[in-house]
């Protein structure tokens, strides 16, 4: 982690960090997690990256929160349905000051609070345990529902991949979603269409899927965002500003495996271990993109 | 005959919800069956329907538990436990979220739908499940002291419900912390008893006493935490037990006591009552029951050949 890097995280708290900051954090960010899954070698690098810019923007920008008080009852919450990107989540939450970034490369270790998907009983920040794919639409509809009756103002975000939108449960909570319709709530689609087994097209076709939201009667964001382009994910934060109905939908065009040009898009990263070839190979690429981040400052 | 369970249980969440304003309660489009629609048609903005959607139904609950309230997730015991499964293990267990867990129409007392709707492997399924406590009343004032007792916990507690009315025993003391309830003191045979059961093992205890047979009954709503010791100090008085539990004898209470005891060194004769690993059938419940040996002449019969008399 370099100085650059270093001067924006100093000023976390504002959350008065720029398009171009927030873009070289997520870099940076990127290559923590693809060292850490190296030296671990266990892991899932592919869902990791693709989510990488919006939980960056949403940690460091949006949500309301207080790293000091990670149980605070007016708090921002953020579900990562999608668990098993769960080494980009730590990476943020311990560069946004929940743990130290040192307790990183403990993941998946034995006796370490970071677990191999999260864990909200052993990792500060975590607000929800998930891995079991499709649960984070219905904890998070629970949560969306127990601010409106307890007359509290706080967000309810998911992340949630393609996996979760095969399950059934998600279609579930999609319609529950719609009959109560609790305001705050929003489901963030990290669409990276590639699954474990292959390219969702080949595993389980979603599309349209804008389209069945619509017809399951959610408020659904019509613009195509790039989920790694962070001026277009703010775009997308100021939608969820605007006036409408609720609950809402946005969708982030993403890339499995970004930033490491020969695992873009392929299942077979989803989640092998990053051997030493990949790793040299990779590595070189994701220090450019950082240089090429911080070029932009 | 007491009230019907259900009816008691609905009564005791409206009642509950009067002076609990953190007492939320979901329904899986069964709550004019379940009787939480009493809750509901007082408390309609801390009642959620959630359709024919278990899974989503107690994800939602999960949430809401994580945001200061208790819910109370009410559906058939049995699609409950089939039907999430993961979420009631991932989210609830795994987090220890207060969340109460209604089994409605346990074990066969949906007896004319059929053994689609019976449900004779929820206690296995719930008790293997760490962080969950198990509690299978006998009657429907324990069905009240275990809706109480669940909302004093922090953590997830499992309910069996039963659908009808029954034999009222006598008020238990302390419910949650006097695991076992003896309900007839005896040296021959210890029989313990698992939810409904209470009623016709006490009869089958008339029966025994008048052929010769000193039983001590007693009944045992907790199937998790298991009240080892008191069970234990029974069975080293008698050196015989007998099980009855209106489950599959493989994985539920009589599995449980077992495993129990299997600690305190004690040498004694063991035989189950229950379902005998099989699928049931549709018919009137009592009759339905005693056809699988549930009854108070089934469990004298198996006393007797316990005891060889």
């Amino acid at each position: 982690m370099d100085d650059k890097v270093k001067s924006i995280l100093a000023k976390r708290e504002s959350k008065d960090l720029s398009a171009a900051e927030l873009a070289a954090l997520a870099a940076s960010f990127r290559l923590e997690m693809f060292d850490v899954l190296h030296q671990r070698q266990t892991g899932h690098w592919g869902g990791a990256s693709s989510a990488a810019e919006i939980n960056t923007a949403l940690y460091f920008k949006r949500m309301n929160i207080d790293v000091k008080n990670p149980q605070w009852e007016d708090r921002d919450r953020f579900i990562l349905s999608k668990g098993h990107a769960s080494m980009n989540l730590y990476t943020i939450l311990a560069h946004r000051g929940f743990f130290p970034p040192e307790d990183l490369p403990g993941f998946r270790t034995l006796g370490s609070h970071l677990q191999g998907h999260p864990s909200m009983s052993k990792t500060a920040g975590v607000d929800m345990s998930t891995g079991a794919l499709g649960h984070g639409l219905s904890i998070g509809l629970g949560m969306a529902l127990a601010a409106q009756m307890s007359g509290k103002k706080f967000w309810t975000y998911i992340l949630s991949g393609e996996g979760c939108l095969n399950e059934g449960q998600t279609w579930e909570a999609v319609m529950m979603a719609a009959k109560y319709r609790p305001e705050r709530l929003v489901y963030m689609i990290d669409y990276n269409k590639v699954q474990l087994d292959g390219t969702s097209q080949d595993i389980m076709p979603l599309d349209p899927l804008k389209e069945k939201f619509e017809v399951f009667g959610w408020n659904v964001a019509q613009d195509d965002y790039d989920g790694h382009d962070v001026n277009s994910i703010l775009d997308s934060f100021a939608w969820l500003d605007s006036p409408g109905t609720w609950p809402r939908l946005v969708v982030y065009n993403t890339v499995k495996g970004k930033g490491v040009s020969f695992m873009e898009g392929k299942n077979a990263w989803h989640g092998a271990p990053i051997d030493v070839d990949s790793y040299n190979k990779g590595r070189v690429e994701l220090l450019a993109d950082i240089a090429k981040k911080e070029a932009a400052l | 005959m007491s009230v019907a369970m259900r009816d008691a249980f609905g009564n005791k969440l409206a009642e509950i919800g009067k002076h609990n304003d953190k007492l939320v309660v979901l329904d899986a489009d069964v709550s004019s069956s379940t009787k939480s629609a009493i809750f509901g048609n007082a408390f309609a903005d801390r009642f959620f329907n959630a359709g024919v959607a278990e899974a989503n139904m107690v994800g939602v609950a999960a949430g809401m538990a994580t945001a200061g309230f208790h819910p109370v997730v009410n559906a058939f015991s049995i699609f409950l436990a089939l039907k999430s499964t993961d979420q009631i293990r991932n989210v609830l267990c795994y987090n220890s979220l207060p969340v109460v867990i209604a089994g409605a129409y346990g074990g066969l007392s949906d007896s004319f739908d059929g053994a689609s709707h019976q449900s004779i492997a929820d206690i296995a399924i719930m008790r293997a499940l760490p962080n969950m406590e198990v509690i299978v009343p006998a009657d429907s004032r324990q069905a009240e002291l275990a809706l109480e007792y669940a909302l004093t916990k922090k953590k997830p507690v499992y309910i069996r419900l039963n659908r009808n009315a029954m034999p009222e025993l006598p008020e238990p003391e302390n419910f949650g912390s006097a695991k076992v309830i003896k309900l007839r003191e005896g040296k021959d045979v210890t029989i313990a008893a698992n939810g409904i059961t209470a009623a016709m093992t006490v009869e089958a205890g008339e029966i025994l006493a008048k052929q010769g047979i000193d039983a001590e009954i007693l009944s045992i709503p907790f199937v998790k935490p298991f009240d080892a010791d008191g069970l234990a100090t029974s069975v080293a008085k008698t050196k015989n037990l007998v099980t009855v539990e209106e489950h599959n004898i493989l994985g539920g209470f009589g599995s449980a006591a077992l495993e129990a005891l299997a600690s305190k060194n004690l040498t004694y004769s063991y035989i189950p009552v229950g379902i005998e690993d099989t699928f049931t059938e549709t018919g009137p419940y009592d009759e339905l029951l005693a056809a699988y040996g549930l009854s108070a002449e089934g469990i004298v019969g198996k006393v007797k050949s316990l005891l060889k008399k």
